[in-house]
């Protein structure tokens, strides 16, 4: 028989039930949950008269909506208030732990859950919210849902589903210099299309990922739902067990020892079997940036935009030209020099500390181009602590960078952080849908690097030129 | 929820590929706590301007109407939120058919008694053929024997579904009341893992 992938070993322990020609029964260990895609789940369970099954493996805290500055003050959009005070409400009703605006536990789910200890290898984890792939980088089976199996979850703590397929993606050998974790997903999604992981679950192995820290590895996972993966995830190791060690909800003393001696069989057996593999060579990836409307219209930053008369598929040239017309380029555009007045540091992807140390590190001694506004906005309150306890706001302040308030921001633009119509914005975050960051702007999606350069600059930057 | 037999309707063709939720419903238009009336902001910025005129765009075409929207590849990529099915159903359509379907909003589709209907290539663009020569032609969904029809020509394609969302489908079940049924089986489960 051949052996078990990571992906088979988890999915395998958290089969309740099997149902004859149907889904699986599918046992959740935590359900994150957040303002947006909650409200009416609750309301099913209040409709149908039923409590939550377990209490204590449900986590929510507010992101998508909040405002990211003066939030100790009331939040002014009504819709957004509203919102935000229904899962306060619905959280006390039901019992629910809710980290709260002014908690000092509150983010983006995905990076508090992780920085908590709440995340941990084995488990199988869900979230009204596609990002949910991100806690995939612990060694988890990780993935979004949506809200009718958000109430499923708070009901039963169960999901109804069907195995997906396996893939392996490998990268081999070092990263080049100017080149991060960012770098490495957007070069993948460039690769294999916006939907050429659907259907599977990602396993990212080899050397290059193997030397990631757990806050880039997280970068990679949590976009793997932009190859249209049900989710992605890596193989615990030291690094893992050290991120975990320590943290609120990690298990302490003894019982941290036995949990490791547990999370050590997680890991593809060498005989496994995958349905699909790919091996990249590390040192072919370059610093990405995106010119189109979907992540998988990526290209090396120094590259040109593609020609529109290379794509043979009909259909495909009408989105691919409708794409650029959006964007405002033309097939062979350089982009690199062009001007961009917005840059977004923040989001699931890319606000963890690492990322803040990035940017710190590419703007010291030197000043934000006067044409750019810039949203830097942390992922959590714990993340803004550290900010702060670093000295990283110091460096960012004196290059004329203003440091904001946890939330999910100008990623998805639903509180007042927005991109105005035509205007571009190199972000770190995960989409370059049309009017994702507001009504008609335009998204570049790029590493935490490349925003910083690009805002030093004032234009489209390739960061190995300031560093 | 509803349940879904057959249908003999015309459709609506929006052939463009990789459409994600974004675009099915805009962020800005989640806020709010209830199932109802996310329809009229279905595509909302490709069918209005920002002063609220309409544009160009296929769903302000009076010409097209029916309960079936055609759509190219990828069809609701993105995000996970379920208000895509929820406006596109509100909108009155029971059936999307595309080549291919991000995963997330398939199951968020069929939990809501949306069919997603995966058809080849070829045959999408014979229905994007049929429609656009003919606004009137009719498209026949017979999920009972999962056949897929254009009705003037009388071409066809049989398309899959899981055998568990077609009893679900055509019953109008709940996940959520099969999952209930089972709560004892859940506790054991629990019980042996402790």
């Amino acid at each position: 028989m051949a052996g078990k992938t990571l992906f088979d070993k988890i999915w395998e322990k958290h089969v309740v039930t099997t149902i004859p020609d149907g889904p699986e029964v599918f046992y959740i260990d935590v359900q994150y949950i957040h303002e947006v895609t909650s409200p009416q789940a609750f309301d099913g369970l209040r409709k149908r008269g039923i409590p939550v099954f377990n209490t204590k493996q449900i986590v929510a805290t507010p992101d998508h909506n909040v405002p990211t500055l003066e939030q100790h003050l009331p939040i002014k959009n009504d819709l957004s208030r509203k919102q935000v005070d229904q899962l306060i409400k619905n959280c006390a009703d039901f019992g629910i732990e809710l980290y709260g605006l002014n908690h000092p536990y509150q983010g983006i789910v995905h990076v508090v859950g992780p920085e908590l200890g709440i995340t941990k290898p084995g488990m199988t984890m869900v979230c009204g919210d596609s990002h949910t792939s991100t806690h995939g980088a612990f060694g988890c089976i990780a993935f979004g849902i949506g809200t009718s199996e958000v109430e499923q979850v708070l009901a039963t703590q169960c999901l109804l589903q069907t195995k997906p397929k396996r893939m392996r993606i490998n990268i081999e050998g070092e990263l080049q210099k100017g080149v991060y974790s960012k770098d490495i997903i957007l070069y993948l999604i460039a690769k294999l299309t916006a939907g050429g992981g659907t259907g599977y679950f990602i396993e990212f192995a080899g050397s290059a990922i193997r030397s990631l820290s757990m806050e880039s590895r997280m970068t990679i996972c949590n976009m793997s739902i932009e190859m249209g993966a049900r989710g992605g995830l890596i193989a615990p190791d030291d690094t893992t067990f050290n991120y975990v060690k320590g943290r609120k909800f990690a298990p302490q003393g003894a019982d941290f020892d036995k949990a490791v001696t547990e999370w050590k069989k997680l890991f593809s057996d060498a005989d496994a079997v995958f349905e699909a593999e790919f091996t990249y060579d590390a040192a072919d990836i370059a610093p990405m940036i995106t010119y189109g409307t979907n992540p998988g219209m990526g290209i090396k930053i120094s590259e040109n935009v593609p020609n529109s008369k290379d794509i043979k598929d009909v259909k495909e040239q009408e989105s691919f030209d409708k794409a650029l017309e959006y964007m405002g380029f033309h097939s062979g555009d350089k982009l690199i020099g062009k001007p961009v007045n917005y840059v977004f540091v923040g989001s699931c992807t890319n606000a963890r500390i690492e990322d803040f140390r990035i940017v710190a590190e590419v703007v010291k001694g030197r000043q934000k181009a006067a044409n750019v506004k810039a949203y830097i906005v942390p992922g959590s309150k714990q993340v803004e602590k550290q900010i702060y306890a670093e000295g990283i706001d110091k460096v960012l302040e004196a290059a004329g960078f203003q440091i904001r308030q946890p939330g999910c921001s100008a990623c998805l633009a639903m509180n007042d952080d927005k991109v105005p119509a035509g205007e571009y914005c190199v972000s770190t975050s995960n989409r370059n849908f049309e009017g994702r960051q507001g009504p008609g702007a335009r998204t570049l999606l790029a590493s935490p690097a490349t925003a910083a350069a690009t805002a030093i600059n004032g234009y489209i930057t390739d960061v190995r030129d300031l560093i | 929820m509803e349940k879904f037999i057959s249908l003999t309707t015309t459709a609506v063709p929006l052939s463009i590929e990789n459409i994600d939720t974004d675009q099915i419903i805009p962020a800005r238009f989640l806020k709010a706590t209830t199932r109802d009336g996310f329809g009229e902001n279905l595509f909302r910025d490709w069918r209005y301007n920002s002063d609220n005129t309409p544009k160009d765009f296929v769903l302000n075409d009076k010409k097209y109407s029916g309960k079936i929207l055609a759509a190219g590849k990828n069809f609701g990529c993105g995000s996970s939120r379920e208000h895509a099915a929820w406006a596109i159903h509100d909108a009155g359509f029971k059936v999307v058919i595309s080549s291919f379907f991000a995963d997330i909003f398939k199951n968020n589709a069929l939990n809501n008694g949306l069919l997603p209907i995966t058809v080849s290539p070829e045959f999408l663009q014979k229905i994007f053929n049929a429609v656009e020569a003919n606004p009137k032609a009719e498209i026949k969904v017979d999920l009972e024997n999962q056949i897929v029809q254009i009705v003037a020509s009388g071409e066809k394609e049989a398309f899959e579904i899981n055998a568990y969302k077609k009893v679900c489908m055509i019953n109008g079940f709940d996940n959520i009341d099969y999952l209930l049924s089972i709560k004892d089986k859940i506790k054991e489960y629990e019980a042996k893992r402790a």
